[in-house]
């Protein structure tokens, strides 16, 4: 095994794997700052802030040789016998430079800068800058420049680390930002009439090691230190970007990117990092509301009374038929069948509406934004057929409804977007009983006898599975607003079940009876787990 | 720390002596001292018939202000820092984009609920663009809980009330206001109010 020698630690390495001087550093515990350097993009070596002293240690004498000067961390690969040294009063003198040097010319105005507290310039100048300023201090505001409908430019805030040109060029493809001028004139710019306008362009903000780059979505709107974090899965496509959604009393702020190499690796798209508003758009649906007479007049009935009117009701109507919405999770999806087949034994169960618009989008960093517009079609399709042999979807059970082969509908949605017309909705009025589970009034929930509530993504917890395979847990990030009751929480209740809502015991529940969600009983790691990997070990 | 640590040194109490054992000394000194206040200037007065004197202005904690800049525009960045410092959290703001050219950041509502401040003054330390201020009003009265809540309007007419009386403190303590402390008669940011 190669082995590297980090401050004096001996660190084994893969006998194939391509590292860096900072990555096999990290795995030393070692931190070495750096700005222009992202293991998402490729290597320049211009920010000097990872400069370390390095040399080669001989496999057979032992003895060890520097290199005279300083090299960037970023650009050194690490093989055996390397050894890499971050301790020195060198490499110390160095960084404090190199901070000197970006301070020069920086406008001190943290505190209205929206990175604070999660700027690298901040905490590196914290670290491993001097106290002491041989400048004179001239705080003045930074010039700001519109670079795209989503993202802002505060120009003198730069340090032109180049990640986000480097961005544009690598993963986006669409070269929309620039360099211009040179020396210390340089500064990140567009060409005119070509802003930066791609579905990726949030991302240059999170590349952004400084303020330079602000989100207009997210520009003053919270302090960076006001908000909690929780991992999160992105309901946007089926692409299931892990994300963290971050937000602060219940209320989101922003989407983050999460990495993972297995889905988005650092990225996510702009239709999903500015996908959350419908969380708080106060047309949302807020409680459950039964029919009294039949000009849409309601009456709110308390959750407690939902769980046993609903069971008398859909138990009294006849034959059911249930659509799961691929925006639930998992363990809802089963939940929302088990408790349908226990109401009626005979309870037709169909995949829900599946919205999709264009088609996928790739992009040459290998992203890809799916067309299918749901989280998690896969995961309830098998759902679905674990209870039913033969597979239906949205058209059919609209077909069947048409046809008069039901009494009964339970129609479970929780879009973010309009998803049926009145055309399609009419036929669903036949019915003696129709149940219509929504976070917006659309005109199938006008003909409901039940409107109930949906949770939006960042409120549910469970399982997404994704277009390829891999299903992630995440927990909700926010609590559902007043008087909505999650799909979880409800289906829950309904099945009789003590306490709260415990995805972990549902999903365990499932694994132990499908070989196909076998996976989902062990513990998933935080980038999820592929459902597939499992299903080819037991055959 | 652990009892055995030596960082500590450990001392004996020392025995009594015998003024100390024969009492009737320390009872005379105790004597003389409420005596020494019986007939001593009093401290306090008729309040509210008689208004207090505030000693030094610049370091008394009472009703918050916002100070106006040059153009008489509200002085806060909406950075949030006195709101991260509040221990009582009673400061809520809400920022926007400012609608003047030369800044960037300005509140467009800032209210401090007087009712859940604990006026320790870390507001108006954290503030870096001394917009915060907690001047000298010390008696603070409502009719409801709404009323105590200041908004941005109510805490820059705090501003306009007191600023001939108070200027704002970085002006003063530039002007080497700092010297006067503990001089209330005639200190020049005595506040208004009814103070000496």
């Amino acid at each position: 095994m190669p082995t590297v020698i980090v401050d004096g630690k001996d660190i084994e390495i893969g006998a194939h794997e391509r590292l860096n001087c900072i990555e096999v550093a990290r795995r030393a515990g070692v931190e070495i700052p750096h700005y222009c350097w992202h293991p998402g993009l490729s290597v320049v070596a211009s920010c000097r802030m990872c400069l370390i002293e390095t040399g080669t240690r001989d496999a057979a004498t032992g003895k060890i040789t520097m290199m005279p000067k300083l090299v960037p961390g970023c650009q050194t690969p690490a093989k055996d016998g390397t050894v890499i040294v971050t301790n020195t009063a060198l490499v110390k003198d160095s960084r404090a430079r190199v901070e000197e040097a970006l301070l020069i010319d920086h406008p001190i105005d943290c505190s209205i800068c929206d990175k604070a507290g999660e700027c690298l310039l901040q905490d590196y100048h914290f670290e491993h800058g001097q106290a002491e300023r041989r400048t004179d201090l001239h705080p003045f505001h930074s010039r700001r420049r519109d670079v795209g409908p989503t993202v802002t430019l505060f120009v003198d805030r730069c340090i032109m680390c180049t990640r986000c040109v480097r961005f544009t060029r690598e993963v986006s493809g669409t070269s929309e930002l620039m360099v211009i001028n040179r020396g210390s004139k340089e500064e990140i710019s567009v060409f005119p009439g070509f802003p930066l306008d791609n579905k990726l362009s949030g991302n240059v903000v999170d590349l952004c090691p400084v303020g330079a780059l602000g989100d207009k979505d997210f520009l003053y709107q919270q302090r960076v230190w006001f908000l909690k974090r929780e991992s999160n899965v992105c309901g946007g496509c089926s692409a299931g970007c892990s994300i963290v959604t971050e937000h602060n009393q219940d209320t989101v702020y922003r989407l983050k990117p999460r990495e993972n190499p297995h889905v988005n690796k650092w990225w996510m798209c702009d239709d999903g990092r500015y996908g959350w508003h419908h969380l708080h758009d106060p047309a949302r649906l807020l409680s459950a509301g039964r029919l009294v007479s039949s000009n849409d007049d309601r009456e709110t009935v308390e959750w407690s009374d939902v769980t046993t009117r609903l069971r008398q009701e859909l138990s009294g109507a006849g034959r059911l038929a249930v659509a799961v919405s691929p925006m639930l999770t998992l363990e809802e999806a089963w939940m929302l069948c088990a408790t349908a087949r226990s109401i009626d034994q005979q309870a037709a169960l169909f995949v829900g509406h599946v919205p999709v618009s264009g088609s996928d989008e790739s992009f040459p960093g290998g992203f890809t934004i799916r067309a299918e517009k749901c989280p998690n079609r896969r995961g309830v399709e098998a759902v679905v057929a674990l209870f039913e042999s033969e597979e239906r979807g949205w058209s059919d059970l609209v077909a069947a409804v048409s046809a008069g082969e039901f009494d009964a509908a339970w129609i479970t949605a929780g879009y973010p977007h309009a998803w049926i017309d009145d055309t399609t909705a009419a036929p669903f009025g036949q019915l003696r009983c129709l149940v219509v589970q929504d976070l917006f009034d659309s005109p199938l929930a006008k003909l409901a006898t039940w409107r109930l509530p949906a949770a939006g993504f960042a409120e549910r917890a469970g399982t997404w599975v994704n277009a390829a395979h891999r299903a992630q847990v995440f927990a909700a990030a926010v609590r559902a607003p007043a008087g909505v009751w999650p799909e979880g929480r409800l289906y829950w209740n309904m099945l009789g079940r003590r306490g709260l809502y415990d995805p972990a015991a549902v999903r365990r529940q499932i694994a132990e009876s499908s070989a196909a969600l076998a996976a989902l009983g062990g513990e998933i790691p935080a980038v999820g787990v592929d459902l597939r990997i499992d299903q080819l070990a037991s055959s | 720390m652990k009892p055995t640590d030596p960082a500590i040194t450990w001392l004996e109490e020392k025995p009594l002596g015998l003024t100390e054992r024969l009492y009737l000394p320390l009872f005379l000194q105790g004597l003389s001292t409420t005596a020494r206040h019986m007939v001593s200037r009093k401290v306090t007065v008729n309040y509210p018939e008689v208004r207090p004197t505030v000693g030094n202005p610049l370091i008394y904690r009472g009703v918050h202000r916002l100070n106006r800049d040059d153009a008489g525009r509200v002085k806060c960045v909406a950075c949030f820092l006195c709101a991260t410092a509040c221990p009582a959290h009673c400061i809520d703001i809400v920022a926007t984009e400012s609608p003047w050219p030369d800044r960037e950041k300005y509140p467009e509502s800032f209210s401090i609920d007087e009712l859940r401040c604990i006026f320790c003054g870390m507001c108006e330390e954290a503030c870096p663009v001394d917009a915060i201020e907690l001047t000298s009003l010390l008696d603070l009265t409502g009719k409801s809980r709404e009323e105590m809540i200041f908004d941005k309007e109510k805490l820059l007419s705090v501003y306009d009330m007191t600023k001939d009386a108070e200027p704002m403190k970085s002006k003063t303590l530039a002007a080497g206001g700092m010297a006067t402390f503990g001089t209330a008669p005639g200190n020049p940011t005595t506040a208004a109010g009814g103070h000496h």
